[in-house]
């Protein structure tokens, strides 16, 4: 049977042109569900993002307002009265923060240097995983678990507990950073070194480790932000102290701890001095992340995402 | 590596120098590897080590209280009896609502900034939503207390009780203290929605791309190709990071504290105070004078351990079988 020119196989069927028909109108509607749904994650993202201009908003408005220069100089007044301020938690967290990071930077740099030198191995998957478990562990755990072998034994409240049970937090985060860092460094540097005659440590600790150094100095920083604005440990461990103390061995001040404890006070005056705390607690936290950022950003310039 | 350089060594006795250079680095090289093995074992012995005293801490009150402990209710430290069912339910639920609240919203910014966000917008939307991580939560807390709290009881609440038919359900019953559910499950939303986000935005970029483009060449528009594509291939890490949301909700210990009233009882009603374990934990420790006081307390430090324990090792194992598949 001759094919007419211009005839490209039978004509549609009833059936056909309703499921042309359907796909124009259902395809106007995936259209518009596809419109409807960019906005609503887009609104999403509006409202992710609202909370933190409010907290931030206000924590300026009504911190910046009782920060004077005694607030930054002078310890707590008793209850009741105005004035005083957060010198000695300050420097309280301070101490707390270099006691952490002595017990935390090295095990858990060794033990991410560990990860990286020994993938795959039973111990490194597994150290890998708890590490990442402990991580997830709430951080009263670390207070209950300072207080049961440090201040409990000790018979008191000291420095040193608190920042063991800081330093502890800090590994699992310092482990996977350094772990990460070192592992980006490219294996012809690490065989170069071991070519020019280096022994395997020192290629580690000279060559790798210097490289990756500025990403492992974010992870530090990173670790440290997060500690800083800790209270749940510091409730079994350290304890707070109204007065001036340096010392490891004694109850010792902290900035979240006095923010707390100012917070859920009966008086105003505290409640403002509260505020200026979070102010501050929240511009140290602030300038560390910010700094953890440009330390990796002036390392690997425009070459990340 | 030393055991290679060992005997080039022995045959050359006559540069001593050298020798004692690569002697030194052999030993070197031992010290290095038994040093940062004892480093990474750390990790475990830590996990251990938390195990054993959060165990013998709270064994006490285990002993005296047994299966009871987890399914009684009262709470009475002047007669030594405890029981700890009011802070696990306080905790299980204002860890619901947290994560009811904070997952349509994380995932939502979660696609916004991998699929439809300008490359001039990510980079800034992401570091604010990640800044909520940094904010401490005694910090959360004090907004909780005085900008939260006071909104929620003059406006949310009184709203929420005149919906109709929900308005009425035993969900909004009683009168709007302040301190309650609702508002440690609303900062608990704040609080976890960063984590879930930041997950679940890593495994929708780690689709690879060949997924999304089949999808729109068979004609699926953005959202289609999102729907069908992109976020089943992803489900069990953004599963992974839920979960990961729901064991720091759980274990979250300052802002509740401010926030839920700290009252041992279990009510159906959000606007009613309430107890988590680890509010419980942090608020009565100072107080506590007996020992089994004391060790009950430790008790629920126990439970909210092997709790969070469980709950981040099914995370961590989704997260990790989902980079393990985008790695392959």
């Amino acid at each position: 049977m001759p094919v007419k020119p211009g005839n490209r196989g039978p004509r549609p069927s009833g059936v056909q042109r309703a499921a042309a028909e359907r796909t124009r109108t259902t395809l106007g509607r995936r259209r518009v569900v596809n419109v409807v749904m960019i906005g609503v994650t887009m609104i999403a993202a509006v409202v992710a993002t609202l909370p933190l201009i409010f907290i931030l908003g206000h924590l300026m408005s009504a911190g910046a307002s009782s920060i004077d220069l005694a607030f930054f100089t002078e310890i707590p007044k008793p209850p009741g009265e105005t004035g005083g301020g957060m010198a000695n938690a300050m420097v309280g967290t301070l101490v707390l923060i270099g006691a952490a990071s002595a017990v935390g930077l090295p095990v858990g740099i060794g033990a991410g240097l560990y990860l990286a030198e020994n993938r795959g191995t039973l111990l490194a998957n597994a150290v890998r995983f708890l590490s990442d478990v402990l991580n997830g562990l709430p951080s009263i755990v670390m207070g209950i678990f300072a207080w049961q072998f440090l201040v409990k034994p000790m018979g008191k409240f000291t420095a040193l507990a608190g920042g063991i049970a800081l330093g502890a937090m800090m590994i699992p985060l310092v482990t996977r950073t350094t772990e990460e860092m070192i592992s980006i460094v490219p294996v012809s540097l690490r065989e170069a070194a071991l070519a020019l005659g280096y022994s395997r440590w020192r290629t580690s600790l000279v060559v790798v480790l210097r490289t990756a150094l500025p990403g492992i100095v974010t992870g530090a920083l990173v670790a440290v932000s997060r500690i800083a604005g800790e209270t749940a440990p510091l409730l079994f461990t350290v304890l707070g102290n109204q007065f001036w103390s340096l010392s490891l061995r004694e109850p010792i001040a902290a900035l979240p701890l006095q923010i707390f404890n100012f917070a859920i006070s009966p008086y105003d005056a505290q409640h403002a001095l509260a505020w200026a705390g979070a102010l501050v607690l929240i511009g140290i936290v602030l300038i560390i992340s910010l700094a953890a950022r440009f330390a990796t950003r002036s390392r690997f310039g425009r070459g990340g995402d | 590596m030393s055991e290679v350089a060992r005997p080039l060594v022995t045959t050359r006795q006559d540069d001593t120098g050298i020798a004692a250079r690569i002697e030194g680095s052999a030993i070197g090289d031992t010290v290095y590897r038994w040093l940062t093995t004892a480093f990474a074992l750390c990790v475990p012995v830590l996990l251990l080590l938390i195990a054993l005293g959060v165990g013998t801490a709270a064994w006490p009150a285990f002993k005296a209280f047994g299966f009871g402990f987890l399914t009684s209710s009262d709470w009475d430290p002047p007669h030594n009896v405890f029981g700890a069912a009011p802070a696990i339910y306080g905790t299980i639920i204002s860890a619901i609502i947290a994560l009811v609240i904070a997952t349509p919203l994380a995932l939502g910014v979660a696609i916004f900034l991998s699929e439809f966000a300008p490359s001039w917008l990510r980079q800034p939307v992401a570091f604010l939503v990640d800044l909520l991580a940094a904010i401490p939560s005694v910090v959360y807390g004090l907004w909780g207390i005085f900008v939260l709290q006071p909104v929620l009881r003059d406006r949310v609440m009184p709203l929420l009780a005149g919906l109709p038919v929900i308005g009425k359900s035993a969900l909004f019953e009683g009168p709007a203290y302040g301190p309650s559910m609702l508002g440690a499950g609303l900062i608990l939303a704040i609080m976890v929605l960063p984590f879930i986000s930041a997950v679940s935005r890593e495994v929708l970029m780690a689709v690879p791309r060949s997924q999304r483009e089949a999808a729109l060449a068979l004609g699926a528009t953005k959202w289609e190709m999102i729907a069908d594509a992109v976020v089943p291939y992803a489900r069990s890490g953004i599963i992974g990071g839920i979960i990961l949301g729901l064991g720091r909700a759980l274990g979250e210990t300052m802002a509740v504290t401010m926030l839920i009233g700290n009252v041992h009882q279990i009510s159906a009603s959000l606007f009613a105070p309430g107890y988590t374990m680890a509010s419980l934990i942090a608020n009565e420790f100072a107080e506590a004078t007996g020992d089994l006081h004391l060790s009950a307390l430790m008790g629920v430090g126990a439970v909210l351990f092997v709790l969070t324990l469980i709950v981040n090792a099914i995370a961590r194992w989704l997260v990790w079988r989902v980079s393990r598949e985008a790695r392959s």
